[in-house]
């Protein structure tokens, strides 16, 4: 019986992080993170600045800045380890920046096409025929209330940073990953705003994917509700819990934890 | 025999031969402009100007000096090279001899036609006296080269109140038929009060033999006119450029010229750009994407010497493998000319490490009323950019490409013929080797 809770388990875990360490630089930034993320949970990682957070969905996502000294991340069984970013994202690896990067004559429109027809020649699929595109870049826009002139802008050129965070949520619904990491996408936003890329996930969320809310504070996790919420203190989860322990950092803030 | 003494010994035979048919007055101009040549010679990097591009390596050939043969070409072969999308009015040269083949030219309205019958018949006397060669003169030592052998090229004149309606192709093909081929051309552009005209040009080999071309176009905007000027230059690896345009504007007048450089093996752009009046506003761009050992130089000089005048500089170079650039922007603002506004903006990336840019902002501000600003920049791509377009699933080689096309956009949105901008997108995404499976 437990025998085969065991096996069962193990094959709904989608991302499993194993005694992750990484450093820039040589300044050691991940001193052994130990996560493991199911397939239909949301999960939030949240800690003051410096702890870690940024370098952690970096390291996911592939960033080539840090060396992993120690540790393995495997999606879906598979070890992350010698992928390239792009190969990541092929996997159904999303990243949600920060600080989204302005690609000027490129529109939002074409910079996903792109996005969607890489990822599809790399898994051995043909292009998505124009008219299929089309159709899904109109409802994904109107899922998240985007005006159809903006998807003919530059990406990200002169985007305020509500525009940016929802091209950002934009970007992942048409990509459809399978593990979505939101990387401070509150940062920056005035309440609207946060409420339309709430809703945006809200949306998107469904059994078959996860997604993983970096955060700094407590309110964006008001409108996404986390099933586990972590703390990160100085490169390691010190703390797990759930929904509430966000609550309660809100109020105690992180010193208590350290 | 070197380069310098063929032609002083093929200057006589070439004069001899066309002073018989043309106005004694071009005569004199020819061989006063030879006479600056043989004092000055060919530069050297001792002079300032040339100090990082050396003509050594292409002036030992031995290059016929005097091309004469007429080369059929097909239409089919060279299309591709015409920007056929749209229509449009052409004057074309093989092998320096003018090809009526291939050519639109027109008189109906305004002369779209050739500099050799100019020069030549009386009833142009009066446009050549009042403009040929009056910016050119004495310019520089190549520049003079050119006048001394000057006998064919454009000749567009359009008179006041006009628009031509369709862009103008002046395309310079050389087939091999010589070894080694020197080619000297020689544009005039007249364009009257309120009148507008779009010209597009190219030099193209159509095989590996050496060419050098020493291209001189002397450009005339009359109150209120407008020109826009496209110099195409993706020429192959063993054809040189060096292209000397003038450019005066009289008030109210607006010129630019964009120039591509993306071939060839030695590129020498000398753009000089000369105010005389009010209200002018000069734009001068360019984008550079060179690799192996190719050498793009531009040289620019604007002369603001009037109130309330505006130029507008925007110079974007890519440089790969151990390709050299060069960029020396010169802007003058005289003391009587207040309230300029002049802008000048030059930016670079090296993408290999044996890549070079020598790059020489250069102002020089009499008048105290002015806004001025320069700005160069030197730099690698941006691996954040290149992060996020990776995490998204674009591979490494694709995101390169979109990063440095992005990079290059803003001096490809200034491209008025969208047929052409289009044309340029395409072979900006061939030379940076991705297919972006859209078009940009």
């Amino acid at each position: 019986m437990f025998w085969n809770l065991k096996i069962e388990n193990y094959k709904i875990i989608m991302l499993e992080i194993k005694n992750l360490h990484a450093k820039i630089e040589d300044k050691e930034i991940l001193k052994g993170i130990n996560l493991n993320v199911k397939a239909g949970e949301v999960h939030a990682i949240m800690g003051p600045n410096g702890s870690g957070k940024s370098t952690l969905s970096s390291v996911i996502a592939g960033r080539e800045d840090y060396e992993v000294n120690e540790g393995e991340i495997f999606l879906n069984n598979e070890d992350l380890d010698e992928l390239a970013p792009e190969e990541r994202a092929h996997k159904g690896i999303f990243m949600s920046f920060q600080y989204p990067v302005e690609i000027p004559g490129v529109t939002v429109t074409n910079f996903v096409k792109t996005a969607i027809n890489e990822t599809r020649k790399a898994n051995g699929q043909e292009e998505l025929p124009a008219k299929d595109m089309l159709k899904k870049i109109r409802e994904t826009a109107q899922l998240l209330d985007i005006d159809r002139k903006f998807l003919s802008r530059s990406l990200n050129e002169g985007f305020s940073g509500g525009e940016k965070k929802r091209n950002e949520i934009f970007q992942m619904a048409m990509l459809e990953p399978k593990l979505a990491i939101l990387d401070e996408t509150d940062s920056g936003l005035d309440i609207d705003a946060l409420k339309v890329v709430a809703n945006g996930v809200n949306k998107l969320k469904s059994e078959d994917n996860a997604v993983i809310i970096i955060t700094h504070y407590q309110r964006l996790l008001e409108y996404i509700v986390p099933d586990f919420v972590h703390v990160l203190h100085d490169g390691k989860i010190v703390k797990s819990g759930d929904a509430t322990l966000a609550l309660e950092l809100e109020e105690k803030g992180y010193d208590w934890l350290k | 025999m070197d380069l310098k003494d063929k032609l002083a010994a093929s200057f006589l035979a070439f004069e001899n031969k066309v002073s018989v048919d043309t106005d004694s007055n071009v005569h004199d101009i020819r061989s006063n402009a030879f006479d600056h040549f043989e004092l000055h010679g060919f530069p050297t990097k001792k002079d300032e100007d040339w100090k990082y591009t050396s003509l050594n390596s292409i002036l030992k050939h031995n290059y016929n000096v005097l091309p004469e043969t007429e080369v059929a070409v097909e239409f089919a072969v060279v299309k591709k090279f015409f920007l056929h999308e749209i229509d449009s009015y052409k004057i074309v040269f093989i092998d320096g001899v003018y090809s009526s083949f291939l050519s639109e030219t027109s008189h109906d309205g305004y002369d779209i036609c050739l500099l050799s019958s100019a020069l030549k018949k009386p009833k142009y006397k009066m446009v050549i006296d009042h403009y040929f060669d009056t910016i050119a003169a004495n310019k520089s030592s190549i520049t003079s080269l050119n006048t001394a052998f000057s006998k064919e090229g454009a000749y567009i004149n359009i008179p006041k109140n006009t628009v031509v309606p369709k862009p103008i192709q002046i395309i310079h093909f050389t087939t091999g038929s010589e070894a080694e081929i020197l080619l000297q051309p020689r544009n005039l552009l007249v364009v009257g009060e309120n009148s507008h005209v779009q010209i597009i040009e190219r030099h193209q080999s159509l095989n590996n033999n050496v060419v050098l071309t020493n291209s001189v176009t002397e450009i005339f905007a009359n109150k209120n006119a407008i020109i826009d000027y496209y110099k195409v230059q993706n020429d192959e690896k063993t054809a040189s450029l060096i292209d000397n345009t003038y450019v005066k504007q009289q008030q109210h007048s607006h010129v630019s010229v964009n120039t591509f450089s993306f071939g060839g093996k030695l590129t020498r752009n000398n753009l000089e750009f000369f105010q005389e009046g009010e209200y002018i506003d000069s734009t001068l761009n360019g984008i550079t994407i060179i690799g192996e050992k190719q050498l793009v130089d531009n040289h620019t000089l604007v002369m603001h010497k009037h109130p309330n005048c505006e130029s507008h500089e925007l110079y974007k170079g890519i440089y790969f493998d151990k390709s050299t650039g060069v960029f020396n922007g010169k802007v003058i603002v005289e003391k009587e000319a207040q309230k300029t506004n002049a802008f000048q903006q030059n930016n670079n990336i090296l993408i290999d490490d044996g890549a070079t840019i020598n790059a020489k902002p250069q102002l020089e501000i009499f008048a105290d009323d002015v806004k001025c600003s320069h700005g160069c920049t030197i730099g690698q791509l941006n691996t954040e950019a290149l992060f996020y377009m990776r995490s998204r699933g674009i591979p490494k080689k694709e995101a390169n490409g979109l990063l440095l096309y992005a990079f290059a956009n803003d001096a490809l949105e200034k491209i008025k013929i969208p047929e052409l901008k289009t044309r340029i997108t395409k072979l900006i995404a061939r030379k940076l080797g991705v297919d972006l499976g859209f078009d940009l």
